[in-house]
């Protein structure tokens, strides 16, 4: 494990859980709650629990947006978990239209009430998915080594709709609805599941991405 | 067919496991977050850790346990038992858990299922309903371990609990509750066919087949399974196998 990876720190989620999963890696988990310590990051995870707005408004508010900004700027490896992930997209359409960061072109939509056989189905979406590749595969990603059909802990309401088909890394399945399980384009990395709840092949994910080469 | 969740349930009397029967007379079985780790390492999706005397203290104890469980276990964890405030969640939030469950504070103050949906996200908020049946197709609504009558109707708790912002039902029938007979899969199908969230069916497994009929009959989302596994009366691989068998998705380890 090389370099250090900062958590984005700006006071939403669990941290605990994805600082015990980096330190589980062999890597020392570091919290960051101001720019400079993300400014000085090889790499960052930032992750992301509750509703969208919310989200974007406290990374603001903790003037940590455009620290992360500038490190998508860099190309420097960027891993955003759940919300985190959903921000990375234009806009979300959660409690009304927000805008995101906008790196991602697409939006967040609410995952339909039916399933693809018309029946209404449970809303969130929580449990455990298999990922099926998507895009250009897997190899040189954080997602190469695992087994597709792997499963992965996912909670949410509202999934990612790129407009580019190729950034979508991994999809999974809702009764015949495609979910958007994993982005990518460079060195930005985007999970809607929860890698730091699904066990040993989201460590593996993490370990992944703190092994990516520094940009 | 969506994948079901199979949920451990650590029923806890600080800072032991215990268990009981209709939950009384409780026995002790050990380190909660060492049977927590071995059911991790075993391939179970998700810990339920109940504090089962916290609503009699008016507090929760498991803050040290959930930190500890945390180290080495990365699945879902959810807490409940005494927890009654906004800095209550947050308290538990920080020592590692997911979600909370809550049954006594709600039903004292269903306001404060909102404020836990708002700050927190609704998919944080576990609505825990301990119910007893009161008639033919009838369930009523208990707090403290099915102790005291609240005098709400399950299936309309259940739904008032989910508009005012709750993201998943946990339901204990306190009549099936450490008998082995098998789930109440009526109250079960009652309330998960009532609610557009996931429900968790808990009070009974006594067997594989107990997990298909609640899941196929009952439609729960999840079950939460408690001495069946603390005895090692029958090993996680046998129950994700039958459940297989009888054309349930479950997680593939």
């Amino acid at each position: 494990m090389s370099g250090t990876a900062v958590i984005v720190d700006y006071g939403v989620g669990n941290l605990r859980s994805v600082a015990r999963a980096v330190a589980a890696c062999g890597s020392e988990p570091v919290l960051a709650s101001n720019a400079a310590k993300i400014d000085r990051a090889e790499k960052i995870i930032l992750p992301g629990v509750g509703a969208f707005a919310s989200c974007v408004e406290a990374l603001d508010a903790h003037s940590l947006k455009e620290p992360v900004l500038r490190a998508m700027n860099d190309n420097r490896p960027i891993l955003g978990i759940c919300v985190g992930m959903q921000m990375l997209l234009d806009k979300s359409e959660e409690f009304g239209e927000h805008a995101g960061l906008g790196r991602i072109a697409g939006s967040v939509v609410a995952i339909p009430r039916e399933g693809v056989d018309g029946v209404q189905h449970k809303i969130p979406h929580v449990g455990w998915s298999p990922l099926q590749p998507s895009g250009a595969g897997w190899k040189g990603t954080i997602l190469e080594g695992i087994e597709p059909g792997s499963n992965c802990y996912f909670v949410h309401s509202f999934s990612a709709r790129p407009e580019r088909s190729d950034v979508k890394l991994a999809v999974c399945d809702y009764d015949g609805i495609e979910i958007c399980a994993a982005v990518r384009t460079g060195n930005l990395y985007g999970v809607q599941f929860h890698p730091e709840k699904s066990g040993p092949v989201g460590l593996r994910i993490f370990n992944n991405f703190l092994s990516l080469p520094a940009a | 067919m969506k994948t079901i969740r199979l949920i451990a349930r650590l029923d806890v009397k600080a800072p032991n496991l215990i268990k009981g029967i209709h939950l009384e007379g409780l026995r002790k079985i050990g380190d909660p977050a060492q049977f927590a780790l071995k059911y991790y390492e075993q391939g179970i999706d998700e810990i339920i850790y109940m504090d089962i005397v916290a609503s009699l203290y008016q507090r929760n104890s498991l803050g040290n346990i959930v930190t500890d469980t945390t180290e080495n276990v990365f699945i879902p964890i959810t807490v409940g038992g005494g927890i009654r405030s906004l800095a209550d969640v947050e308290k538990m939030m920080r020592c590692g858990a997911d979600k909370v469950a809550l049954n006594t504070s709600v039903v004292q103050r269903p306001e404060l299922i909102t404020e836990i949906a708002n700050r927190f996200g609704s998919q944080c908020m576990v609505l825990s309903i301990e119910a007893k049946q009161s008639g033919p197709g009838c369930w009523e609504a208990y707090v403290d371990n099915g102790r005291e009558h609240t005098g709400l109707e399950v299936v309309e708790w259940a739904k008032q609990a989910v508009d005012l912002g709750a993201g998943e039902v946990l339901v204990t029938s306190v009549d099936r509750e450490g008998t082995r007979k098998g789930f109440d899969v009526v109250l079960t199908r009652a309330v998960a066919d009532a609610v557009p969230v996931p429900v968790i069916a808990s009070g009974g497994m006594g067997a594989t087949e107990h997990l298909s009929e609640v899941v196929l009959e009952g439609h729960a989302n999840a079950v939460a399974m408690a001495d069946i596994l603390h005895y090692g009366r029958t090993g996680l691989d046998e129950i994700r196998a039958s459940a297989a068998n009888d054309g349930i998705s479950v997680r593939s380890i």
